[in-house]
C-alpha cells in the first residue's frame, strides 16, 4: 500500500505541512498520555506524596503502593513493632515505617487470577466456536445465512444491564451465580459474535481453491479445514483471540452485577481498594498499572489489526 | 442483512467465492458438506440462544408481570402492559433518557471533530506517523471502568492533576474546580473522559476513510486547479463520509449503553445529573428490585437502540450508494 501511495507527487503534502501536522499530533499524543503516566507515577509514590498539593512530579519512589495492594495491614504501637524480629522483606520494612504490620495477603491476587482464568477461558471457547461457525458461514450455503449473521451481531447491541437481569435470575436457578464457569459462558456468548464476524472476514480471504485442491488430493472436508484452512487463518485467529481477551479482561458491568466474592474479577475489585481514611490511591494506581500492562503489550502487537477488530471486520485494510 | 451491506467491505473475495462452482468433488467418505455446515454453526448459535435469546425472552415475559427478584416465593401475577405504561410515563426515566441523549450527542460531536482532524493530520504522513498513531490509539484499548476510576483521582479538586492544570492555565482557584461534585460540571467530566478514551477509535476509522480515497482523484482536481479548500469539501469529506457515519453508528450504540465509566466516575451524581439510562436501569433492577418494571425498561431500551440503529444503517446505505 505504501509503495503505491508514495509514488505520487502532486498530492504529497509540503514539508512544512508535514511538520505542522506532526507537531500537532505529537502534542495530542503526549497530552493523552498524561493520565496514564500519572497512574504509573502515583503507583510509586508514598501515600502522603500522592495527595500533596501542588501535585508532585519529583519525589522519591517507593514500592509502598504495591505492598499495600497485595497485603492487608493492621496498626500497632511503636513498642510492639520495635519488639518484632528484623523485617524479612521490603514490604515488611515499608509497612513498619507507617507503624503497621502486614496482617495477610489482600484479595487482589485471587481477583487478578480470576480475571486471567475467566478471560483466557472465555477467549478460548469464543475463538473455538467462532472459528467453526465462521468457516461454516464462509464456505457453505447456509439457509438464512445473512439473517443468522445479523442475529449474531444484534446480540451485541443489547445494553449489558438489560441482559444482566434475566441472566442474574437464570444463574441463580442454575447455581452459576458468582462462579468462574458462569462468567466464562457469559463472556463467551458476548465474544462469539465478534469472533464469528472477524473470522468470517479472515477466512473469506483464504482462496477456496486451496481446500479444493487438497480435497482433489484425497483430503476430506474436515481434513482440508484442519490442515489447510486453519494454518492459513492463524494470524486472523490470533488477532481475534486478542480482541476477545481484551474485552473479557476489561469488562465491568456483568462482573460487578453477577460476581461478588469468589469469582470477582479485577475491574470491580480495584475501585474498592481503600486504606485508612479513604481511597488508597497509590495502591489503586499500582493495581491499575499491573492491570493495564498486558493491554499495552497487546495493543502494540495488534496495531495492524486494530481497525478490523473495532469495526467487527466492517473496515478491513 | 442490514449490516453487512452497510459495511464498507471489499466484496471482491465474496464475489469470487460465489463464482466458484459448487464443491468439485463431493466425497463419499466423511461427512457431507451440509452436515458439516450445521455441525460447525450449531454450537455458536446454541450458545447465543441459551445465553442471549432465552434470557431476552424471559425478560419479555417478566416485563408483563409484577415479579420481584428479591421475593422469589411471592405469587407472580400478570399485569398486562402496565409496566410499559409506567416506564414510558415515568419522569425519572425520561430524565435519564435526556441525560443519555446529551451525553451521546456531545461525545459524538467532540470525538468526530477531534478524531477526524487527527486522522487528517496523520494522513499528512509526517515522519514517525506510524509510531505516534499507535501511541494515540492506546486509551481506547483500556478498561473504561479501571481507568475511569483513576480519573476520579485526577478530578479531585484539592489534589488532582486535572484541577491543578486547569487552575494553572485559567487562574481559577482549585477549590472551585469541582468536576465531579458540581451539578453543571459533572456531565462534562464524563464527556471529557469518554472523549479522551474514544477519540482514537473515531480517528482510526476516519483514517481508513481518508486512505481509501484514490490519489488520482486529487490529481485530477489538481489538474482542474481546484483549491485545497475546495478539494477538502468536494472530495475528502464526501468520500470519507460513509466511514465517518460508521464511526458514529458504533460510538452511538456504545454510548447509548454506557454504564461502567459513568458508574465509577460519578455513580449518576451529583443528585442525578449524570444518571444515564443504564444506571437508572441498574437501580431499578438491582436496588429497587422492581424486576418486572425494569425488564420492561430494558426491552424499551433494546428496541430503541435496535430501531435507531436500523434506521441509521438505511441512511448509511443511501450515502454509500450515492
Amino acid at each position: 500500500m505504501s509503495a503505491i501511495n508514495s509514488a505520487h507527487s502532486v498530492v504529497e503534502p509540503s514539508p512544512t505541512a508535514k511538520r505542522i501536522a506532526g507537531a500537532i499530533v505529537i502534542l495530542y499524543a503526549l497530552i493523552t498520555m498524561v493520565p496514564l503516566a500519572w497512574i504509573f507515577l502515583t503507583s510509586i509514590k508514598s501515600p502522603p506524596d500522592s495527595i500533596s498539593y501542588p501535585p508532585k512530579v519529583l519525589f522519591s519512589p517507593t514500592v509502598e503502593g504495591y505492598c499495600n495492594l497485595f497485603t492487608t495491614r493492621t496498626r500497632q504501637t511503636p513498642d510492639y513493632i520495635a519488639a518484632l524480629p528484623a523485617p524479612t522483606s521490603t514490604c515488611d520494612e515499608v509497612t513498619r515505617k507507617r507503624n503497621m504490620v502486614i496482617a495477610g495477603p489482600s484479595n487482589f491476587l485471587p481477583r487478578f487470577v480470576n480475571s486471567l482464568v475467566i478471560a483466557f477461558g472465555s477467549t478460548f471457547l469464543a475463538v473455538f466456536l467462532g472459528t467453526l461457525a465462521a468457516y461454516g458461514f464462509s464456505r457453505f450455503k447456509v439457509p438464512l445465512a445473512d439473517d443468522l449473521l445479523f442475529f449474531i451481531l444484534s446480540t451485541r447491541m443489547m445494553p449489558p444491564i438489560a441482559v444482566a437481569i434475566p441472566i442474574f435470575l437464570m444463574y441463580r436457578e442454575l447455581g452459576l451465580s458468582d462462579t468462574a464457569l458462569g462468567m466464562i459462558l457469559l463472556y463467551t456468548a458476548v465474544n462469539v459474535s465478534l469472533a464469528v464476524w472477524l473470522l468470517k472476514g479472515f477466512i473469506d480471504e483464504i482462496p477456496r481453491e486451496y481446500e479444493e485442491a487438497a480435497m482433489i488430493d484425497g483430503y476430506t472436508r474436515l481434513q482440508a479445514f484442519w490442515k489447510v484452512v486453519l494454518p492459513q487463518a492463524t494470524t486472523g485467529i490470533a488477532a481475534t483471540a486478542i480482541f476477545c481477551l481484551i474485552f473479557a479482561w476489561n469488562e465491568y458491568a456483568f462482573a460487578a452485577l453477577l460476581t461478588s466474592g469468589s469469582a470477582q474479577t479485577a475491574p470491580p475489585f480495584i475501585p474498592t481498594i481503600i486504606g485508612e481514611g479513604g481511597q488508597d490511591w497509590p495502591a489503586v494506581a499500582a493495581g491499575t498499572t499491573i492491570f493495564l500492562v498486558p493491554i499495552l503489550v497487546f495493543t502494540i502487537l495488534l496495531r495492524k489489526q486494530l481497525l478490523r477488530g473495532i469495526t467487527f471486520g466492517a473496515v478491513r485494510k | 442483512m442490514t449490516l453487512s451491506h452497510s459495511s464498507i467491505v471489499d466484496k471482491a473475495a465474496e464475489t469470487a467465492a460465489k463464482a466458484t462452482p459448487a464443491p468439485i468433488a463431493v466425497r463419499v467418505r466423511g461427512l457431507s458438506d451440509r452436515a458439516i455446515a450445521w455441525l460447525f454453526i450449531a454450537p455458536a448459535i446454541s450458545l447465543l440462544l441459551a445465553i442471549n435469546i432465552f434470557p431476552l425472552l424471559w425478560a419479555v415475559y417478566l416485563s408483563f408481570t409484577n415479579y420481584r427478584a428479591n421475593r422469589p416465593n411471592a405469587v407472580v401475577e400478570g399485569v398486562g402492559f402496565r409496566n410499559y405504561q409506567r416506564v414510558l410515563t415515568d419522569p425519572d426515566i425520561w430524565q435519564a433518557m435526556q441525560t443519555t441523549a446529551h451525553f451521546v450527542f456531545w461525545t459524538i460531536l467532540l470525538q468526530m471533530l477531534i478524531g477526524f482532524a487527527l486522522a487528517y493530520l496523520i494522513d499528512r504522513k509526517f515522519r514517525g506517523h506510524a509510531f505516534w498513531t499507535t501511541i494515540v490509539l492506546i486509551p481506547m484499548m483500556l478498561s473504561p471502568a479501571v481507568v475511569g476510576n483513576f480519573w476520579r483521582f485526577l478530578y479531585e479538586p484539592q489534589i488532582g492533576l486535572f484541577a491543578y492544570a486547569v487552575s494553572f492555565l485559567s487562574g481559577i482557584p482549585t477549590s472551585q474546580i469541582q468536576m465531579l461534585g458540581n451539578v453543571s460540571l459533572a456531565p462534562w467530566a464524563i464527556i471529557i473522559v469518554d472523549t479522551w478514551m474514544w477519540t482514537p477509535y473515531v480517528m482510526l476509522i476516519c483514517l481508513a476513510g481518508l486512505r481509501s480515497i484514490p490519489d488520482y482523484i486529487y490529481e485530477a482536481a489538481e489538474v482542474d486547479r481546484a483549491s485545497a479548500w475546495r478539494q477538502f469539501w468536494s472530495i475528502t469529506v464526501p468520500m470519507a463520509l460513509p466511514f465517518i457515519m460508521l464511526a458514529v453508528l458504533f460510538r452511538g450504540i456504545e454510548n447509548f449503553k454506557m454504564f461502567d465509566m459513568v458508574t465509577l466516575l460519578t455513580g449518576g451524581g451529583p443528585g442525578s445529573v449524570t444518571e444515564v439510562a443504564s444506571i437508572t436501569l441498574k437501580r431499578e433492577a438491582f436496588e429497587t428490585w422492581a424486576t418486572g418494571r425494569s425488564s420492561a425498561f430494558a426491552i424499551v431500551l433494546f428496541v430503541a437502540v435496535f430501531g435507531l440503529a436500523n434506521i441509521y444503517v438505511k441512511a448509511l446505505n443511501k450515502v454509500k450508494q450515492r
